[in-house]
């Protein structure tokens, strides 16, 4: 059969091209272009090929941010994940309650994050700060500026307080979707509060479940504002994650070559890990 | 299996009824037997899921008993209770198999696993899953999902009764007739009390053995299918059941006779009717359509496949009357009423007739 060949419609998505092109691959490639060149200034260029991200991946610093930042990822995930579906499942279903608890989980999720950063570092001080203040009167020796583990006690408490609403949320909007069928044949089941929630409400959860999971562990990994603005990555490097190391090297040190690089290889371990964490969830459901 | 003594039970969703208007449920006194098989028949809003849920203790009664054999449930929780439960859309355990779905009540009731996997084979054989078992339920089709969900009340032996919210609404046309069947199969070979709500005169009339006919949270007549066709007590199971339903038109009646405008009917008896308004109800069946009686004006005439509907105007009263697929309407046409077909009603209440 004659095949006609109409290369027409290619302008139709033109458009959306240049859009994206805008948006996001020109930039990339900006960032590409400074990973793979040196320059001894005056704006001159020169090839420098894979020799800033061999720097990269052979520095300690590299490595001790991001497993510094893994290990917070996994922290906030233990603690938020559960806590949010347990508060999910307290949230009242109907009545006056469900609007109120509504805003007051919404609340923290609408505070601008340099806010949070502010409010948990005044938070903390232990000379005006109300927990700092509290902690240090009772004797005990809390203080985020000196000690690395108040400072991660601090960071984590600050992430909890911030987003666990987010989780709380999702799994509510998956709750109050399961019809009350569900419940009553349950009763006439003889289910105990435990079965109901591991075969009614866990796996009418799983979906919004894993959008958490996977906003959750993409938003920690790249986190930034918050801590910088309470510990600025100290005391030491203790709370320097890859996001607060990356903006050192580029706007503390300008070493505009190894930033670029680490940024592309910060970029492709998001993508890498959303990827391995979407793809673990999704078929552990499908075997179900 | 048990009988349940419904006793003068009466609902109400408010926390402080005052009037009758108040209470979904009015007064239900009625005794379900061991063993039978009862359609609750009735619009959307007459009370049928209400008196269903407070059988099953998913409600409790405002006031009034509920008794198993004898024994008064009316306080115990529908697990204590022991009664199984087919909900309008199929409930299933989504993550389980076929398998699991049906050992699940008795595994939350510690029953061993022995006992367990002889019980719920029996039981896919019994529901025709067999070949099913080991498949996820989340796969399966709506009838397949429906029959799981009456698996899970087969499966205990000793239930008392199984209770069907409308269980055939999600069902295509085709299924819901194989369903029916052995559904009705099930009850005659294992003789489990059965009740089941519906709003589908059809599923009510070919399911059950008795039809108890609901109306504005009242019983108004319970019956078998013969019953209610032929001497419907209240004129709404008049209109409700039948298609088209029951004819109804006030009348004056003066002994035998009844009288519509101008026209006389004979009636075959004299009605020991009160005051209150006074109504004859005849079925399109019993309205002979012919050269001789009183006459109408047809206002149109359906074809419905393996008889025509005749619409009629009866000294200003639309009426409608059946007659055979090959009849044809008279070019003067006039209606009879068939003694044997006529029901005097007054206040909406059939009364008798005496010679």
């Amino acid at each position: 059969m004659e095949k006609t060949w109409n290369n027409k419609a290619w302008f139709m998505v033109l458009p959306v091209l240049l859009l994206v092109a805008f948006s996001a691959v020109i930039p990339l490639m900006t960032v590409v272009n400074y990973s793979v060149q040196d320059t001894f200034g005056n704006n001159v260029f020169f090839w420098n090929g894979s020799d800033w991200y061999t720097e990269i991946l052979g520095s300690d610093r590299f490595w001790l941010s991001m497993v510094r930042n893994l290990i917070f990822s996994a922290i906030i995930l233990v603690i938020e994940i559960p806590l949010g579906i347990f508060i999910a499942l307290n949230m009242p279903k109907k009545g006056w309650g469900v609007p109120v608890c509504l805003v007051l989980m919404a609340l923290p999720l609408l505070i601008p994050w340099n806010v949070v950063g502010t409010i948990w570092q005044v938070f903390g001080r232990i000379d005006i700060g109300l927990l700092g203040y509290t902690l240090s009167s009772l004797g005990i020796d809390y203080n985020y500026v000196n000690d690395p583990t108040d400072a991660w006690v601090t960071v984590i408490l600050m992430d909890v307080w911030h987003w666990t609403s987010l989780v709380v949320l999702l799994c509510y909007a998956g709750l109050v979707s399961i019809p009350d069928a569900y419940y009553q044949a349950a009763k006439i089941d003889g289910a105990s509060r435990w079965a109901i929630f591991r075969y009614i409400q866990l796996p009418k959860m799983n979906r919004v479940l894993l959008i958490a999971v996977l906003l959750r562990f993409m938003d920690s990994f790249m986190i930034y504002t918050e801590p910088f603005v309470v510990t600025g990555g100290g005391p030491g490097n203790s709370t320097t994650f890859m996001s607060i190391d990356l903006v050192k090297i580029a706007i503390g040190q300008f070493d505009l070559g190894p930033a670029a690089a680490m940024s592309i290889i910060y970029f492709l371990i998001v993508l890498l890990l959303s990827w391995v964490f979407y793809t673990v969830m999704t078929s552990v459901d499908a075997e179900h | 299996m048990a009988r349940i003594d419904v006793n003068h039970i009466r609902h109400s969703y408010l926390p402080n009824p005052q009037k009758d208007a108040d209470f979904a449920l009015k007064e239900v006194h009625h005794t379900f037997e061991d063993g039978g098989a009862y359609a609750l028949l009735g619009p959307s809003g007459c009370g049928k899921t209400t008196l269903l849920n407070i059988i099953s203790g998913l409600l409790h009664p405002s006031h009034g008993q509920l008794l198993f054999n004898g024994k008064d449930v009316t306080r115990l929780s529908t697990q204590e209770r022991n009664i199984a439960q087919v909900f309008q859309f199929p409930v299933i355990y989504d993550t389980m198999t076929v398998y699991d779905n049906l050992a699940f009540p008795l595994r939350n009731r510690g029953v061993p696993e022995a006992d367990v996997d002889r019980k719920v084979r029996e039981t896919l054989d019994m529901i025709d899953l067999a070949e099913l078992a080991k498949k996820k339920a989340r796969g399966l089709t709506a009838d397949q999902k429906q029959k799981i969900s009456l698996g899970r009340g087969l499966v205990r032996s000793d239930v008392n009764a199984i209770l069907f919210d409308e269980p055939l609404t999600v069902i295509d046309p085709h299924m819901k007739w194989v369903l029916r069947s052995q559904l009705k199969q099930l009850h005659r070979r294992f003789g489990y009390t059965m009740v089941y709500v519906t709003h589908d005169q059809t599923e009510a009339l070919t399911f059950a053995d008795r039809v108890v006919v609901m109306y504005d949270g009242e019983i108004v007549q319970i019956g078998t299918p013969a019953e209610l066709f032929e001497r419907p007590r209240h004129t709404f199971v008049g209109y409700f059941i039948g298609s088209p339903g029951m004819n109804v038109m006030p009348v004056a009646i003066d002994g035998k006779t009844a009288t519509i405008g101008s026209q006389r009917i004979e009636l075959p008896g004299v009605p020991k009717a009160g005051a209150g308004a006074i109504e004859l109800g005849i079925r399109p069946e019993y309205v002979r359509l012919g050269r001789d009686g009183m006459s109408v004006k047809i206002s149109k005439v359906e074809d419905v496949g393996r008889h025509k509907v005749v619409r009629a105007n009866l000294e200003g009263r639309e009426i409608a009357a059946v007659i055979g697929e090959d009849e044809t309407v008279p070019a003067e046409p006039k209606v009879r009423f068939d003694p044997a077909g006529i029901n005097i009603y007054a206040d909406s209440w059939r009364v008798e007739m005496g010679a």
